[in-house]
């Protein structure tokens, strides 16, 4: 089975949510996630940020769904990490 | 996301707070204010048709909260689309699906509701003692003075809210307003019944 372990993202965000609003919304979306915000550049009504998330397993999925409900978007998909772990059963 | 967990996001993104705290003193000190005006005009009138005083301050309340109700929703509903399509243009993205399009339909509802509530309430405050007395409970005051002494203390009371939102003396500014009511009711008794 292959999980995804690491990613970052390129994201354009409104000024609101703020960004801690946005990191624990981005985290409550499953158990474990870290997210690891960094503000790239700041322009009248948006900025634009990087977005480090890190799970056992992460649904980029529901990741992308959290970002654009608070009318976010994601630009690209900048570093992956993923790993193949078979189940020793 | 609870419902208490997206209205309250919804409201902080929307920064909405400020409006709302607004919106409620002013619409409410305009509650208060003309509650006080008409009871101390038909004081001058010297009636004591309860009935009377009653409907026509009813009326004033409602048409009050009515008023509150509409003009906030109308313009909040304008002023929140203009604000959308701006993000909208600086996102380059339709965000009608998002917690900032939830907020540009719902915000101005909760901020109607407050602004139209205000007034009404604290009319319906105010004329609690005629009501009361009207309905037959004997009071140790002319009910037409207790709905002024109410008046009075709901108007010293949003003097002392807006002293605690900027931060300076509560009391000072209680008084404040308290001045503008006495202020009104003097301007009453000089020009009514000429």
């Amino acid at each position: 089975m292959v999980y995804v372990r690491r990613v970052v993202l390129d994201v354009l965000k409104p000024h609101q949510p703020n960004a801690l609003e946005f990191t624990r919304t981005l985290a409550s979306v499953g158990d474990g996630y870290r997210v690891r915000l960094t503000v790239v550049e700041m322009d009248e009504k948006t900025e634009t940020l990087e977005l480090e998330v890190e799970a056992d397993s992460i649904d980029l999925e529901a990741i992308e769904s959290a970002i654009s409900s608070m009318g976010a978007s994601l630009h690209s998909i900048d570093q992956v990490e993923v790993l193949n772990q078979t189940s020793d059963g | 996301m609870s419902l208490l967990h997206q209205a309250k996001l919804l409201i902080r993104i929307s920064r909405t707070n400020d409006i709302v705290r607004r919106y409620f003193v002013v619409n409410g000190f305009d509650g208060a204010l003309t509650m006080l005006g008409m009871i101390i005009g038909f004081l001058i009138s010297a009636t004591d048709d309860y009935s009377l005083i009653l409907n026509a301050c009813l009326g004033a309340a409602i048409a009050l909260g009515m008023s509150g109700l509409s003009s906030a929703y109308i313009s909040e509903v304008a002023e929140r689309k203009r604000a959308l399509d701006k993000l909208e243009r600086a996102m380059i993205t339709d965000l009608h699906d998002t917690a900032h399009g939830d907020a540009a339909r719902w915000v101005p509802l909760w901020i109607a509701v407050v602004n139209g509530t205000a007034p009404l309430f604290i009319s319906l405050l105010i004329l609690l003692p005629i009501w009361l007395s009207r309905a037959g409970l004997v009071m140790p005051l002319s009910p037409l003075y207790a709905a002024i002494l109410i008046a009075l203390v709901m108007i010293f009371l949003l003097g002392v809210l807006l002293g605690r939102i900027a931060g300076i003396s509560w009391l000072r500014s209680g008084v404040q307003t308290m001045l503008v009511a006495v202020i009104t009711a003097v301007l009453i008794y000089l020009f009514a019944g000429l």
